[in-house]
């Protein structure tokens, strides 16, 4: 029997580190290669940290909450045959424990034999590479037994055959992503605790819900944004009879043969898109000492689903039809109910256009979506008597809030570009807007 | 079980497929009273008469076409290319009628012939009677080649050729024809066609080859048991179409794979193994795959110097598998 480790794995691009949710695997359970141990929140995802080896959970190096870095130890798992660590009460305390002395006296044997031809030593075979992966062998530690020094595919075979597989601890290290994106750097300088310093008193039947995973997150980002961007807001009134009437026209049509509903949100994410691209000061990320003018109009729009809020993103929204953006919003709101949202469903967004009024509200302060410059809130629309023309009449009205970044953005610019929206969407009408 | 020789294989399976089945015919140069030139068809003649074992005139196409309308007709005809080197005129009656009919006659028809040919060299036979002629062949589908290596393969899958239902080449190595001795049950058996056979277990490398060369790789490996080295050795047995299953199955084995061919080395049936390999084990390979062939060069030569580089034989069949092996 030997002992593995198991670790907090890169679950995507940028990640730098996962919230333990839950334990699916107590101490003792057996479980076997891929079965998963954890479900792991980032930033950009939930996700499940599949087994990397078969055997028995030995101990938990963490609590459900914790959050750890890519490459920081979550458990150990019990083997068949040689472990790669030694058992985890031995270890010593500090962060350098014996697997640091493994390689070295594996370099000091290979020196002696430095004279032989080592050419090809690191020449990998796809069969060489392909075990190593399987196995997570570190090449670096095995003696090749072919030409110029080659390691053969039966020198692998015969180290997984004898269980000791010579795996590295530095491997892990060295997957940490290097760049350090300005907007990430600017995280990580002040990560305020979104839970309160001191902890009121629970009373009889009040219900303590634990705030892990989604919730935690959620609390996370808006604690962060509240806290670090000086939020100002606005909002105008924009008359949308004409574009009721032409999706009204053209909704039952458009079900019928697309397969999916027009709704008057993507006209809005539209009509945002095409702002954006004439203003693109709104499009944009406060990095400190400078401002990053996005050329990605990448629209975040937030999908709720129970307790959980999800932001994913319609990509290059200004070059997509209406169609196109009725698809996107289709597409993401039924992978965010369905669980099956990516981290890649969720990066890159520029700018968050978010459909309030889809339960009822006429007016919102939105918390902006960090690090963005801005937020816009489309609320419902509302059958209003309005004076025009000498007389009153029904109009179909809708309030679009505005919240900004006031580092980045100042009043006149972000009233520009919110005059151009309600420009934008009091011209749409079905006499010169299509939907494809 | 009684040991024979390679060429009482063959006419073993020819007697025992005209006694059980009296549609079955032989037809060549020389198969008659002769008993053919290396003796194949030997007292056939006499036991089933001149009806069944016909002797042609020398003209390859007519031997081909003669017994593809036969077969059209609902024979079993066994013709004889006196050497594979002949079958040239008859190219056109194979690919063109033989291979194609089924398909063309959309299932209507079919040339259920086998044609019998001797190639390979080694037997001091000059241009005319060493060649290797399996790769012209090798990418027709509709026909069948079979290239066996040892008495039982060739009894076995004889048998089965002639039983098919559609056009089978069966090439017989002529040095193999009584350099070869081995094992042959005297009942009635047969092979399945397309599929190649382990020769000979190992787990360092895999030589895949066929015909005579099997034979080559089988001695090679003995010497290099000696060393540690321990060989995988695959008879393709059929080789078009290919067993892929087989072949891939084998080379992922050892990820180290040698083909050899006393063919050409371009264009050959190995060419298509190695590509095979390589559309499909990219992940098992552990070394290049190895291509052990004949020299690009027209034909055997005469001069039993250049005869000898030129054919294939142990020696170099070892030299290459202890050199894979060691990479």
């Amino acid at each position: 029997m030997g002992l593995e480790k198991i670790n907090m794995p890169q679950l995507g691009e940028s990640v730098t580190e996962g919230t333990i949710s839950t334990w699916l695997i107590q101490p003792g359970d057996k479980v076997n290669k891929y079965d998963p141990i954890a479900e792991v929140m980032t930033d950009k995802v939930n996700a499940e940290v599949p087994s990397s080896f078969t055997g028995v959970i030995k101990e938990l190096a963490a609590s459900e909450g914790d959050t750890l870095s890519v490459g920081d130890l979550m458990c150990y798992v019990e083997v068949e045959g040689g472990g790669s660590v030694e058992a985890p009460s031995q270890e010593p305390e500090d962060e350098t424990p014996s697997k640091e002395e493994a390689p070295s006296t594996q370099n000091t044997s290979q020196k002696s034999e430095q004279k032989k031809d080592q050419g090809s030593k690191k020449r990998y075979s796809p069969a060489v590479m392909t075990l190593a992966q399987e196995h997570a062998i570190d090449l670096n530690q095995v003696e090749g037994t072919g030409r110029g020094g080659r390691i053969t595919r039966k020198d692998i075979e015969k180290i997984v055959e004898s269980g000791s597989i010579p795996t590295s601890a530095q491997a892990s290290e060295a997957e940490k992503p290097a760049d350090n994106k300005p907007s990430e750097a600017q995280q990580t300088q002040s990560q305020p605790s979104p839970t309160p310093p001191s902890a009121p008193d629970v009373k009889d039947g009040d219900i303590e819900i634990p705030v892990t995973g989604v919730r935690k997150a959620i609390a996370a980002n808006m604690v962060k944004s509240k806290t670090e961007i000086p939020h100002a807001w606005m909002m105008v009134e924009v008359d949308v009879t004409n574009l009721v009437e032409l999706r009204d026209a053209k909704k039952n049509q458009f079900k019928q043969q697309e397969g999916f509903s027009l709704t008057y949100f993507a006209f809005f994410v539209k009509a945002v898109a095409q702002a954006l691209k004439e203003y693109p000061q709104l499009n944009s990320t406060w990095a400190g000492d400078k401002i990053i003018q996005r050329k990605a109009i990448n629209l975040n729009i937030a999908v709720a689903k129970e307790d959980q809020l999800f932001v994913p993103v319609i990509r290059d929204a200004d070059e997509k039809s209406i169609k196109g953006i009725a698809k996107d919003i289709t597409d993401l709101a039924g992978k965010a109910r369905q669980g099956k949202l990516t981290s890649k469903d969720m990066e890159g967004g520029t700018f968050t256009v978010n459909n309030t009024g889809s339960f009822g509200s006429v007016q919102s302060m939105g918390v902006i979506n960090h690090p963005q410059a801005a937020i816009l809130q489309v609320e419902s629309i509302v059958k209003k008597p309005v004076y025009q023309n000498g007389m009153f009449g029904a109009r179909d009205m809708v309030n679009l809030c505005l919240s900004l970044d006031h580092r980045v953005l100042d009043g006149l610019v972000a009233g520009n570009f919110l005059a151009r929206v309600k420009e934008i969407l009091e011209k749409m009408s079905e006499e010169n807007t299509s939907v494809y | 079980m009684p040991v024979i020789s390679y060429i009482q294989a063959v006419t073993q399976a020819l007697k025992e497929e005209m006694q059980r089945d009296d549609k079955v015919f032989v037809l060549g140069e020389d198969v008659g009273k002769r008993g053919g030139v290396f003796r194949a068809t030997d007292g056939l003649y006499d036991e089933f008469g001149e009806d069944r074992v016909l002797d042609t005139p020398l003209a390859e196409s007519a031997i081909a076409g003669v017994g593809i309308g036969a077969a059209m007709y609902g024979m079993r005809p066994v013709a004889e290319m006196q050497f594979a080197d002949f079958i040239m005129p008859a190219v056109n009656q194979i690919i063109s009628e033989a291979a194609k009919i089924r398909y063309r006659s959309n299932n209507d028809w079919s040339a259920p012939i086998t044609i019998r040919a001797p190639y390979g060299g080694g037997v001091h036979g000059a241009l005319y009677h060493s060649q290797s002629v399996e790769a012209v062949f090798a990418n027709q589908p509709g026909l069948k080649i079979v290239m066996p290596s040892t008495p039982y393969d060739v009894k076995g899958l004889l048998k089965a050729s002639i039983r098919d239902n559609d056009p089978v080449l069966f090439f017989e190595h002529k040095r193999a024809y009584r350099l070869i001795k081995g094992e042959v049950p005297e009942e009635d058996y047969t092979l399945p066609i397309g599929k190649a056979d382990v020769k000979r277990e190992g787990s360092d490398i895999t030589v895949i080859t066929y015909g005579l060369c099997v034979h080559f790789a089988l001695q090679a490996a003995e010497k290099l048991a000696e060393e540690g080295i321990d060989a995988h050795i695959l008879d393709l047995r059929t080789v078009y179409p290919l067993d892929k299953e087989g072949i891939i199955e084998a080379a992922s084995k050892t990820g180290k794979v040698l083909l050899v061919t006393e063919d050409n080395k371009e264009g050959g049936i190995i060419s298509e193994v190695s590509a095979i390999i390589s559309e499909n084990c990219l992940f098992e390979l552990d070394a290049p795959v190895q291509r052990l062939a004949g020299p690009d060069i027209p034909s055997m030569p005469y001069a039993p110097t250049m005869e000898k580089h030129f054919m294939m034989n142990p020696d170099k069949v070892e030299k290459a598998m202890r050199d894979l092996a060691e990479f």
